[in-house]
Formats: structure tokens, sequence, C-alpha cells
């Protein structure tokens, strides 16, 4: 078949909403984008384990630490079903994994701030998790069928922690003065980066439009920052806490809250790897990755053995 | 205080701190399937060390319910100090690398494993229920780990050594194990029926993984050390703590 008529399947069922699957020809720059999108999806997932990391080891009570290990856990499954679904794009595990560690692939910002506090882990799972199902809702919806039903798995644990991080918030918000401070406090560093995650205004947005027509992204970067900013806005009453947004102001004519504009400075910075944490977390990616080199060449020399001596047998 | 709350304490503060080693991987493991596994094992322990405490937390209020403070498992994981925890000295070494961390398991998984069929038939119901309950994950949690200690043993020459590295530093922790404590003797705990299976168990894994035996057991003819059970810890147990119970010094009293 020609190409042409190729692509004019491939339209027609991306226009009437039949998802794309692996073995189905695609334009190779669908492909491509794909996998830069699901394989940045599946690094944030990993490095996203760093920062809330940083307080098993301290969580307050053993019930917290349980469930906080449980969650760091659930984001190392989403990054394996991510990695498997950028896998059925025809590349390999390992050569994501490398491009993650030569600096080539990025992952969320979000994750190249420090978690300083206990309160920062209430606020990751209130607002970072919070954002990314908003994203993610999204995504249930998207073109590539592997990476939409993997998303269908993700959101349900991603609602899940996102209601634990708001209930750490809530015991804070209730306990000393301390506690209340704290809670206020990792508010106040976590909202801008959060509004962060949804990447730049539409109009600067390098990739988004071709994404939109393809169908891999449903939902611009600003309605789905705005739909945040609504849901946000709400849950922090029941908080009793505030946003750092002095603009940030109910709007009855457009039935959305207004907000103040990100600082895209920083943004960009932390994009370009000026961030509080960049090096640490890609440092931290790399130090793993090299030193269970020894482990994996081990178990797959043992399991090349146990090959040979069934065969033997 | 009484045996059995010691007991019931010795065996929370067992898993709890290798909980709290284990859990140090999540994030860094060697590969991603491996850090969920090592993760896995590291949630199996903090729920076992959570009912130990539990029912500890029970019987320290009953038997005192005068206390100003009654116990939590909070209290009784977040505000003893280091010579009041009972765990084995085993535990709380550092994790070292992945074959360190293997073999550790692997030692603690067979020796839990064999007792907890013991205490599963225990008089006391509660411990009966809980070691019962614990059986199936640490089973699993046995078979995950002597197939890492079997892998790496008979993987590379680099795994091998490392392996051969790792049995030189832990073997010597073992033998705490089958050394009862004076709250132990109580208990109604073959120890050293446990310690022949024990023996022999490792001793089939270990040849499997082509590993240098350690020498035969006799009593006195190696060197073990010992302590943990009695509150003598390593220098290690003091940060260890230091870490885990940060939150709780550092703000006492309040609801998290
Ligand atoms: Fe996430
Ligand atoms: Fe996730
Ligand atoms: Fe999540």
């Amino acid at each position: 078949m020609a190409v042409q008529d190729l692509e004019k399947i491939f339209q027609q069922k991306i226009e009437q909403e039949i998802k794309i699957e692996p073995k189905d020809w695609m334009p190779e720059a669908y492909r491509k984008a794909n996998i830069r999108q699901i394989s940045q999806h599946a690094h944030s997932e990993i490095v996203g384990m760093l920062p809330e990391g940083n307080w098993i080891s301290r969580a307050p009570t053993l019930k917290r630490k349980q469930i906080l290990l449980a969650k760091v856990q659930d984001e190392a499954g989403h990054g394996l079903y991510l990695y498997s679904a950028t896998e059925t794009l025809g590349i390999t595990r390992e050569e994501t994994i490398n491009d993650l560690h030569s600096g080539k692939a990025k992952y969320s910002s979000i994750f190249n701030y420090p978690t300083l506090t206990w309160a920062d882990i209430g606020a990751i799972g209130w607002l970072v998790d919070g954002a990314a199902i908003v994203n993610q809702v999204m995504l249930t919806r998207t073109s590539y069928g592997p990476y939409a039903r993997a998303m269908v798995r993700i959101c349900k644990e991603e609602s899940f922690h996102q209601r634990q991080g708001f209930e750490i918030l809530l015991t804070l918000s209730k306990g000393s003065k301390e506690q209340k401070e704290m809670c206020q406090d990792a508010i106040n560093r976590w909202w801008w980066p959060s509004l962060m995650m949804f990447g730049p205004h539409d109009k600067d947005s390098p990739h988004s439009e071709q994404s939109m027509k393809w169908k891999i992204k449903r939902k611009s970067n600003d309605e789905l920052r705005q739909s945040f900013v609504d849901m946000i806005a709400e849950q922090v009453k029941v908080l009793g806490m505030r946003l750092p947004d002095d603009h940030l102001k109910w709007n009855e004519e457009r039935k959305h809250y207004d907000f103040g504009e990100i600082d895209w400075k920083e943004f960009w910075n932390v994009v370009k790897g000026n961030g509080p944490c960049n090096k640490q977390r890609l440092d931290a990616r790399r130090k793993a990755w090299e030193e269970g080199k020894w482990v994996r060449e081990a178990a797959a020399a043992y399991a090349e053995k146990r090959k040979a001596r069934q065969k033997a047998a | 205080m009484n045996s059995l709350i010691a007991y019931t304490l010795h065996l929370a503060d067992n898993a709890l701190i290798l909980s709290q080693r284990n859990s140090e991987w999540c994030g860094h493991g060697p590969v991603l399937e491996q850090d969920i596994a090592i993760t896995n094992i590291s949630l199996d322990l903090i729920g076992q060390a959570r009912n130990f405490y539990q029912y500890a937390e029970s019987l320290i209020n009953h038997s005192d319910g005068t206390a100003a403070n009654p116990a939590s498992e909070d209290s009784l994981a977040y505000l003893r100090t280091e010579r009041e925890f009972k765990n084995l000295l085993l535990v709380e070494l550092p994790n070292g690398d992945w074959a360190q961390t293997v073999l550790r398991q692997f030692f603690f998984s067979q020796y839990q494993y064999l007792l907890f069929q013991q205490l599963q038939f225990s008089k006391d119901e509660q411990i009966a229920a809980i070691a019962a309950k614990s059986i199936k994950e640490v089973s699993y949690h046995l078979r995950w780990s002597s197939e890492w200690v079997i892998r790496l043993g008979d993987g590379t020459r680099e795994s091998h050594d490392r392996m051969e590295k790792a049995m030189n530093e832990l073997w010597a922790y073992t033998g705490e194990m089958f050394e009862p404590a004076g709250y132990e003797k109580e208990m109604p705990v073959e120890s050293e029926e446990i310690k022949k299976e024990w023996d022999e168990k490792v001793r089939q894994v270990l040849e499997e993984a082509t590993l240098t035996l350690p020498p035969a057991s006799e009593k006195g003819s190696v060197f073990m050390h010992t302590g943990g059970k009695n509150g003598i810890h390593t220098e290690y147990m003091g940060h260890l703590l230091a870490e885990l119970q940060y939150m709780q010094r550092a703000y006492p009293g309040c609801e998290w």
C-alpha cells in the first residue's frame, strides 16, 4: 500500500477515536512523539521516587511509613508499565534509560525540588499527584492504545496518592503551631512548581499543536492548568491554609479561578538543569544503575547457564 | 517487664529494623523489578512489626493500667532507646551491596520461617495468629532471597566474589539467632531444632550457589557476635534510630 493511503487510514482512525496499536502503521513522527512523551513520563515516575524516598526512613509513625513506602513503590510500578509501553514502540528499556542518564531525555521538573520537611510529603501527594491526575485522566483517552491503557491503571492509584497526601496535610492543619506552619510552608514552596508541571503557555509550547492533532494530548496546557487551579483552590479551604498567590480569585464570569503569572524564568532555569536538585537526582539514578550493573550481569549469566544445563539434561 | 512482653518486642524489633534497612533500597535498586521486590519485603516486615507492637502495647497497658502515658505501637518504635531494642545484630547491620542485602535476607528469612512454623502453634493466641498470618509472606521472602543467593553465587566471577565477601561479613552474626535470651527461654520454642534445620537448609542453598561452606558449627568452633537481643547493639544502631525516630523526638506528642 502506498504511504499516502497508509497515512489516510491512520488519520481516519485518529478521527474515529480508534486506538493506534503497536502493530499498526503509524507515521514516524507519531512514533517518535509517543516515545518522547511516554518515556519522559516513565522517567518522571522513577525520578519522582527520590524526593519522597527521602522521607521513608524518617516518616513520623509506622502507619505513615507503611503508606509512604507503598506509595513510592506504586510509582516504581508506574514506571514499569510505562517503560513497557515505550518498548511497544520499538525502543528497549535500556536505551530509554540511557537517554535519561545522558541528559537527552527529560523528566518532570517538579522532582528537582527538595523535600525539606515531612509536610512536603503531604504537599507532593496533594499537589504533585493532583496535577499528575489532571494530566493523566486526559491521557486515558490518548490515541496510542498501550499508553491509554497504562493510564487507566495508573490513574486509580494516583487518586489514592492524592487523598493520602491531603490527609497528611489535614492532620498537620489540625495539629500544633509548628505543624500548621510546616503545612503552610510546604504549600508555599510546592504551589508554583506544581502549576509549572503543565508546561509553558500553549503559545510557547513547541510540541503541543501536533500532539493535539494526533490526539496524543487532548487538552491544552493552559486548559489543564486551569482545571487544576479550580480544584485546588476549593480543597485548600478545607485545610484552612492559603495558596501563595494574591491574584487568586473566583471569576464569576468565566466560572473559573483567576490566578497570577508563573515565574517563567524559574521554570526554564529548572528545565535547563539549574533547579535545586537536578544534579542530585540524575546522579542518584546513574549511581543506582551503575552499581546495579554487576547484579544485572550476574542474573543474565546465571539465566544463560541454567538454559544451557536444561538443554544438556 | 515480663518475658512475654520482652519476647513480643524482640519479634517486633527484628521486623522493624530489617524493614528500615531494606527500605533504604527503595528508589535505588539495581533494576526496577527488584526495587519493587525489596520494597515489598520491607512492607511485609513493617506490617509484621506493627502487629507485634500492637500486641505488646496491649500487654503493657494491661499489666500497668495506671501508667500516665500508655504505650502505643509508635511509642514502642519511636521512643525507646538503643539499649531497649531487642533485635538481632544481623538486622541492624548496614546494607552493604546487593549481595550482602540478599544474603542477610536469606539468613533471616530462613530463620523466621522455621521460627514462625513453631510459633503458629504457640499457646499464646496472638503470637500464634501473627506467626500464622506471616508465614506466607516469609516463605516468599525465603524463596526470593535464596534464588538471589544462588543466582549471584553461580553468576559471574564478580558476583561470586561479592557473595563470598558477604558470607565473611555476615556469618558471624548468624549464631545469635540460636542463643536464647532470658525472655526466650520461657517460650515454647525448640531453638536447637530450629538451628539444626536452619543449618541444613542454608548449607543446601550455599552449595547450590557454589559458595564456600562455613566451618561445621560445633559449639565454640566459630566466634559469633551476640548482644542485640539484650540491648547491646553495634554502633550502627544508634544512627539508625536517630533517623527513624527523628520526627517523634523533634516534635514530641503530636498527631501525624
Ligand atoms: Fe506520579
Ligand atoms: Fe505515578
Ligand atoms: Fe503517584
